[in-house]
């Protein structure tokens, strides 16, 4: 383990235990009116991550997760591609995606309801489009911004074109584009939850909308508590895997 | 044999602007220049003459749009020949390769058996003196070493014919002296030809059996000067008088055409 490695990881140590911290003192201040105190909490986890209720959710929001992260992924960087590669499209295409970008998806969420109806098609679709546009825009850029002369140099080598995408334009782009996977697969989760939390019987954000209608406050903070986890966890993994991606850019 | 190595006829390049406004850019020529199999051939001139377009004009990574070059006899047209090799201007490592890796790289999509290949990256390595940085990240070396990786990749698939644009830019004067002995060395070794192009008169002048000298734009070949060194010359060159002539020789050429280029306009000779 590198020392940069060791380091990220006693911060994160830390970074905890202040959270939990401050956790404590407005579970003080608020009481069991609207929280749970992180002991309660890991209690009530502990206990109900055993439950076959709870596997089902899990197991559905996971499957309708990994669907719409690999749609994501997949159109992404298809569309990210083919627009780098061509200076004009991209020129074109760029201010088009920003706009789409700071679309607050949760207004095309009707449209999408009435084209997939409820249930899993809705919510990964959901997910979906919350990941694809920052994916699609960090692999355009990093596509257009391949240094002109490493193409030149696979040219002189005459390389074909898809040796050249494959052995210098994707491995020269990778660190840019891992950077937009990374924020993609946070969206994409985001999405994910939403859909489920809107329009769907089943997953994670069902039964945290179930939990909220019902002024379950075990439940809502135990799902709180999970997912943050979760995404802050796989946040350190994928930084990490980035970081040794760029050390070497 | 009375064939030149490469050949360049009438070869004038001119640019339309981007935007499709303006007047076209006349970057270069018409130029006229035969290279002999197996000489060191050096072009000084200032900078934004054409140098850069004229390397890449070479290695067919863009057509004339007057005149030919052929190339052992082959008209260039459109890709580079086998048999070429070339550094470019910029660095242009692979940062996601080891040093031994961008060697290899592009001896790895030709037919030669594995042990051949190793045993030229090896070579290459010595030769460059990169071998204790064999399994090192282009990130973690300086400017000057990552050139001389440059040169090693493109050393292993032994060109007949090397094109230098500037490696040595990026370098103080004395490492560029030293630099330079490496670059006869493995002039003499390999027994290619060398086309150097550079903006530093001195290293024209240790270097080269031959330099041209170029006008500023659009760069056409405005004098020849042969050295007459002998072959097996190194740095301590610059001590001898005769030297001093060749500098002098090709600073005489230049003067004026320096003094066009930042923007003097009543330049006299
Ligand atoms: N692709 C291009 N499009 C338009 N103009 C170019 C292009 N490449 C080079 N030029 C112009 O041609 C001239 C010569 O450039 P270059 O060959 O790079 O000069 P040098 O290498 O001698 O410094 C410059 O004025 C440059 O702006
Ligand atoms: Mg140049």
């Amino acid at each position: 383990m590198s020392p940069s490695t060791r380091r990220l990881i006693v911060n994160m140590g830390w970074l905890t235990l202040v959270i939990l911290a401050l956790w404590q003192g407005l579970y003080a201040l608020i009481g069991d009116i609207a929280l749970r105190s992180p002991l309660a909490t890991l209690q009530f986890t502990a206990k109900f991550v055993t439950t076959p209720q709870f596997a089902t959710h899990l197991a559905e929001t996971s499957k309708a997760f990994v669907l719409a992260l690999s749609i994501a992924m997949a159109s992404g960087l298809a569309i990210g591609f083919v627009l780098g590669l061509k200076r004009f499209a991209s020129d074109i295409f760029e201010p088009f995606l920003i706009a789409i970008y700071s679309v607050p998806k949760i207004t095309l969420y009707p449209i999408l309801l009435l084209v997939f109806g409820l249930g899993l098609s809705a919510k990964v679709a959901f997910g979906a489009i919350h990941g694809i546009v920052p994916i699609a825009l960090f692999t355009l850029n990093a596509v257009r911004n391949v240094k002109p002369v490493l193409l030149k140099t696979a040219r002189v080598m005459g390389l074909s074109s898809t040796t050249t995408i494959r052995t210098v334009i994707f491995p020269s782009a990778l660190p840019e584009i891992f950077a937009g996977l990374r924020i993609g697969f946070s969206l994409t989760l985001i999405g994910t939850l939403l859909g489920e939390m809107f329009a769907s019987q089943r997953g994670l954000g069902f039964l945290l909308m179930n939990a909220i209608g019902l002024h379950n406050v075990d439940v809502i903070v135990m799902l709180t508590f999970l997912l943050t986890g979760f995404a802050g966890i796989a946040g350190i993994v994928l930084l990490l895997i980035n970081r040794r991606i760029t050390a070497q850019a | 044999m009375t064939q030149p190595h490469i050949r360049l006829s009438d070869v004038e390049m001119t640019f339309s602007r981007p935007d499709g406004v303006g007047e076209d850019i006349h970057a270069l020529g018409p130029i006229q220049l035969d290279l002999r199999h197996g000489e060191f051939f050096a072009v000084v001139g200032p900078s934004g003459c054409g140098k850069s377009t004229l390397l890449e004009l070479m290695i067919g990574l863009t057509n004339p749009t007057k005149g030919t070059i052929t190339f052992e006899g082959q008209p260039i047209n459109g890709s580079c020949p086998d048999g070429i090799g070339v550094v470019f201007q910029e660095d242009a490592s692979f940062a996601w390769l080891t040093v031994r890796d961008n060697i290899a790289f592009g001896l790895r999509r030709m037919a030669l058996d594995r042990r051949e290949q190793d045993e030229r990256v090896e070579q290459a390595l010595a030769m460059m003196g990169l071998v204790e940085f064999a399994d090192v990240y282009p990130s973690q070396l300086s400017g000057g070493m990552r050139q001389r990786v440059c040169i090693a990749r493109t050393l292993v698939t032994q060109p007949r014919l090397i094109l230098l644009d500037e490696p040595f830019g990026a370098l103080d004067q004395q490492t560029r002296l030293l630099m330079g002995d490496e670059i006869l060395s493995l002039w003499r070794k390999t027994g290619a030809t060398i086309f150097l192009i550079t903006h530093a008169l001195d290293e024209a002048a240790m270097l080269a059996d031959r330099i041209g000298v170029m006008s500023s734009r659009p760069g056409q070949l405005i004098d020849i000067v042969e050295t007459n060194w002998p072959k097996d010359r190194d740095s301590r060159i610059v001590e001898n008088d005769a030297f001093g002539a060749v500098t002098a020789r090709l600073w005489r050429s230049l003067r004026v055409e320096s003094m066009k280029a930042i923007g003097k306009k009543d330049a006299q000779a």
